[in-house]
């Protein structure tokens, strides 16, 4: 059930009413359970017994870890009298290291089913181009839909149990639901059982105001989603599928209509999320926060896709960058490399491994490892490059202001385009060569004659489109200048929030790329 | 803040203005979501009109004793002012580009909801469809249907692989689209239509004589479609069942090609149930039709000229055999046929008056110029 079906809107409608107007403020987590397994099980009922097991995992491991830490705790309590300084270590450090091996186990079971789902045909290509002769045969295998999502957001909470820092759900159908809550299933946010439990199982109440931001950040989503995002779509296979047709400034043209596509499409679908999320009472964490205002690469990943972010920053950076084992690194470089290498090398492995992580868990394919890479070596590079920034800056004393925030800003959007072009051609390779090609054989002139009326859009799709682009620009200069989202200007004046709703809705509908002569499109994040 | 007290609860004007608000969104979303999906669809006004004729039969105030269904094998190809004027018969075609089969007996179960003719006469080269065929054809034959249960089922049994019911009930989700293509004719006719037939025949007074066809491809299986014979058992039934008289025939044009074994199908139907089948290929010379003049398209339709003569020969065997009324006779039927009669002649001196003037005919036919 995609979110841009008509199923999946009419599915909606009825839980809201049936949400709000049937089922007792008590009940309600019930029903958004049953919806959740509903909505699961209407895109593939196989689905359900991976998402079971993920949760079924995730609950026995947090009940016996909290338990077990209970226990042991008590019985130090108790037994205070029976341990020494050294005694007391010793019995933390086998409590430490018991819990340890029940997340490991935890982990292993959930990771385990990711990475056979997920991965285990591109682990196969792989070996297959590696060794060449006789090819393994792919397995047919099954990829659950938000398997990613649902699997880290499993994994952060088994996490978070094992450091005590969240308590352990003894409701299994409670957890069930938080790890099958069904809006942020499509494609995240990738919430913490800390910051969604809040609001998840409490009895929501009908709130007018609640309500109407959600529905019109639905209809804010589903108008990015639809006007810009699905009609840039086509124009962009055509222009990355002939790649020798489409070379130079065309790969430019890629470059931007990417960006604004999967800006609009990823960011409509978190709309639609948290929108639907907000309808139904539920606060689900932002995702995005402008993040093509955004004046380097650093700045821009703590904008997108926030909550993947932290996630790896909480759950693998940190962690490994304090790993005992890190330490002992740091201090061996120090010593032998300098305090000026020595202080950079866990830096370097603890952000390595974390794009590493990022690129794979964009995608089983190459080109996302390597995507995953550039954005490392790209951060590592501007991080590197600060001193000379600021030598330069004083040498010519270019001091902060408005012109210099613009170039910058501009300076991060092509450079992120840049790197996007990795999830738009067919290899790598082919990546590298057309991103060249813009150097080698820009002719802008290719453009004009008729050739950009030739890639499935017409005029009249070109105006739409710098008219919507436009509109979506404006809403984010707003919040960009006064901190906030426009829902509260509009909402303090009714008439024309109620107004904007309307213009969103019919806009949509009419200006959307939906229906017969388009290709459904499915939300990109969806893949992962 | 002035407060209202409803019920123990306090009403403040925010929230009075608040619903009034949502409730007022509600109704311009719906009044608005109206219009656009009347500005949208397709007016079929200029060129392909095709698509207007199913609707037009609901503005027809006249009674008809005979009725016509089929594709453009009758709705080009008969004059029903010339069956009223030369024989007082008054009748109308209820068909379409492509009407299926089972469009056709939805549509007369649908004319039955008006009225009962005394004759049904049905074209049966639609017969050698057996599954949907297209969008755009199914389009302008149901989109016009007033809403029933003859057409859901017509919807249900016609939509190819890629047509959903929704679209059908909400046709703006499938022409909203549109919105980059819309002409002056849209805005012109979105509360109105200019008539395109007159009691469903479409009239071309242009001539491009009879070519050559090309030759028949052999057949792996000349048997007739199922569904289609099926649908055809149940048309004669629903006569039956109305005391209506039922007459197949074959249209006068020899393409597309219609094989012997087809016919041969047919003629053992007819024998079977007692109904005439009349195969007008053969009948040709008797009609006078001459396809150097009487086809504007190289034989595959016949033009006025030769519509009009087609007319003269079924009217004669439909009086012969009928017990049908000369409505020439009855002043308030006549009246309404002499509207009808106005608007086929002014077609018809328009068409010859562009014909004088450029040689061909520019506002007419698929190519028409808006």
């Amino acid at each position: 059930m995609l979110f841009t079906s008509l199923k999946f809107i009419v599915f909606i409608t009825i839980l809201v009413i049936v949400y709000y107007a049937f089922t007792p403020a008590k009940e309600r987590w019930g029903l958004l359970l049953m919806a959740s397994l509903a909505f699961y099980f209407f895109a593939d009922p196989r689905f359900l017994i991976f998402i079971f097991v993920t949760a079924l995992v995730a609950y026995v491991h947090a009940i016996v870890t909290e338990d077990y830490q209970a226990k042991r705790k008590a019985y130090l309590k108790q037994n205070k009298e029976l341990f020494d300084g050294d005694g007391k270590k010793k019995y933390k450090k086998t409590t430490a290291n018991v819990t340890r091996l029940l997340l490991v186990l935890s982990l292993l079971i959930n990771l385990g089913i990711l990475a056979a789902t997920k991965y285990t045909n591109f682990v196969i290509d792989t070996v297959n181009s590696i060794r060449g002769g006789e090819p393994l045969s792919f397995v047919n295998v099954i990829i659950p839909m938000g398997i990613s999502f649902y699997t880290f957001q499993t994994v952060s909470y088994s996490i978070d149990i094992s450091r005590g820092t969240v308590k352990a759900e003894r409701n299994l159908l409670k957890l069930l639901l938080f790890v099958s809550f069904f809006p942020q299933l499509v494609q995240g946010p990738i919430s913490r059982f800390g910051d969604l439990s809040q609001t998840l199982y409490t009895p929501k109440q009908f709130e007018f105001k609640n309500v109407s931001y959600g529905f019109i950040r639905i209809l804010w989503g589903y108008f990015k989603k639809l006007v810009i995002a699905d009609r840039l779509l086509p124009a962009i296979k055509i222009l990355t599928g002939s790649p020798d047709e489409y070379n130079g400034a065309f790969v430019f043209i890629v470059m931007m209509f990417y960006a604004a596509q999967l800006y609009c499409d990823f960011t409509g679908g978190i709309d639609i999320t948290i929108g639907i999320a907000q309808v139904l009472g539920v606060t689900v964490k932002e995702n995005f926060d402008l993040p093509y205002f955004s004046k380097n690469i650093k700045e821009y990943w703590n904008r997108w896709h926030i909550t993947m972010g932290t996630w790896f920053t909480d759950y693998i950076f940190y962690p490994l960058s304090v790993s005992p084992k890190m330490l002992k690194l740091s201090k061996w470089s120090r010593e032998h490399l300098g305090n000026a290498v020595g202080k950079r090398v866990t830096v370097y492995i603890s952000c390595f491994a974390v794009w590493l992580a990022t690129g794979i868990w964009h995608g089983a394919a190459w080109h996302f490892v390597v995507w995953g890479l550039m954005n490392f070596v790209v951060i590592m590079a501007s991080q590197e490059l600060e001193p000379l920034y600021a030598k330069f800056h004083a040498k010519f004393n270019l001091k902060p202001h408005k012109g210099y925030a613009v170039f910058e800003i501009i300076r991060t959007f092509l450079l992120m385009s840049s790197l996007k072009l990795f999830d738009c051609y067919a290899n790598v390779g082919l990546t590298f060569k057309m991103f060249g090609s813009m150097f080698t054989t820009f002719n802008a002139g290719k453009l004009f004659g008729g050739a950009l009326a030739d890639i499935g859009l017409s005029s009249g799709d070109y105006i739409l489109l710098a008219g919507s682009i436009t509109v979506v620009f404006l809403v984010s200069l707003y919040k960009k200048f006064k901190g906030t989202d426009i829902r509260g200007f509009l909402y303090d004046r009714f008439p024309l929030f109620a107004l904007s709703a309307v213009i969103l809705l019919i806009a949509t509908l009419v200006f959307g790329a939906y229906g017969a002569g388009y290709d459904a499109s499915q939300f990109i994040y969806n893949q992962f | 803040m002035h407060k209202l007290t409803k019920n123990g609860k306090k009403l403040t004007r925010s929230t009075i203005l608040r619903c009034l608000c949502v409730a007022g969104s509600v109704i311009l979303t719906l009044a608005a979501l109206w219009y656009l999906q009347r500005l949208l669809m397709p007016k079929y006004q200029k060129g392909v009109v095709e698509g207007s004729m199913i609707e037009e039969y609901y503005l027809s105030e006249e009674p008809h004793e005979v009725i016509f269904l089929g594709d453009c094998e009758v709705y080009e190809n008969i004059s029903t002012v010339t069956l009223f004027e030369e024989y007082g018969i008054s009748s109308y075609i209820r068909g379409s580009a492509q009407q299926l089969t089972w469009q056709s007996y939805y549509l007369l179960e649908d004319t039955l909801r008006y009225e009962t003719p005394k004759v049904v006469v049905f074209n049966v080269l639609a017969l050698k469809y057996g599954e949907p065929q297209s969008e755009s054809y199914n389009r302008m034959t149901l989109d016009g249907m007033r809403w029933s249960s003859s057409k859901i089922a017509s919807i249900e049994a016609s939509m190819t692989e890629d047509e959903h019911m929704i679209d059908y009930v909400f046709p703006f989700l499938r022409y909203h689209s549109r919105w980059s293509e819309l002409t002056a004719t849209d805005f012109e006719h979105v509360f109105s239509k200019d008539r395109v037939t007159t009691n469903g025949y479409y009239m071309r007074a242009d001539v491009l004589p009879e070519g050559a066809f090309p030759d028949p491809m052999p057949l792996a299986d000349y048997t007739l479609p199922d569904t289609s014979m099926e649908y055809l058992e149940m048309m004669y039934e629903l006569c039956e069942e109305n005391d209506i008289e039922l007459v197949l025939i074959k249209a006068p044009t020899l393409y597309p090609y219609w094989y012997e074994q087809w016919d041969d199908q047919v003629d053992e139907f007819a024998d079977a149930h007692g109904i005439p089948y009349i195969n007008y290929i053969y009948l040709r010379d008797a009609m006078g039709l001459d396809m150097s003049e009487d086809t504007y398209d190289a034989g595959l339709h016949l033009n006025l000229s030769g519509a009009e003569k087609f007319a003269s020969y079924i009217g004669q065997y439909l009086i012969n055999n009928y017990d049908l009324t000369d409505f020439r006779q009855y002043a308030d039927v006549a009246g309404e046929w002499e509207d009808d009669i106005l608007f086929y002649d002014s077609l018809r001196q328009a068409q010859e008056a562009e014909l004088s003037e450029y040689g061909e005919l520019r506002s007419w036919g698929a190519n028409a110029i808006e």
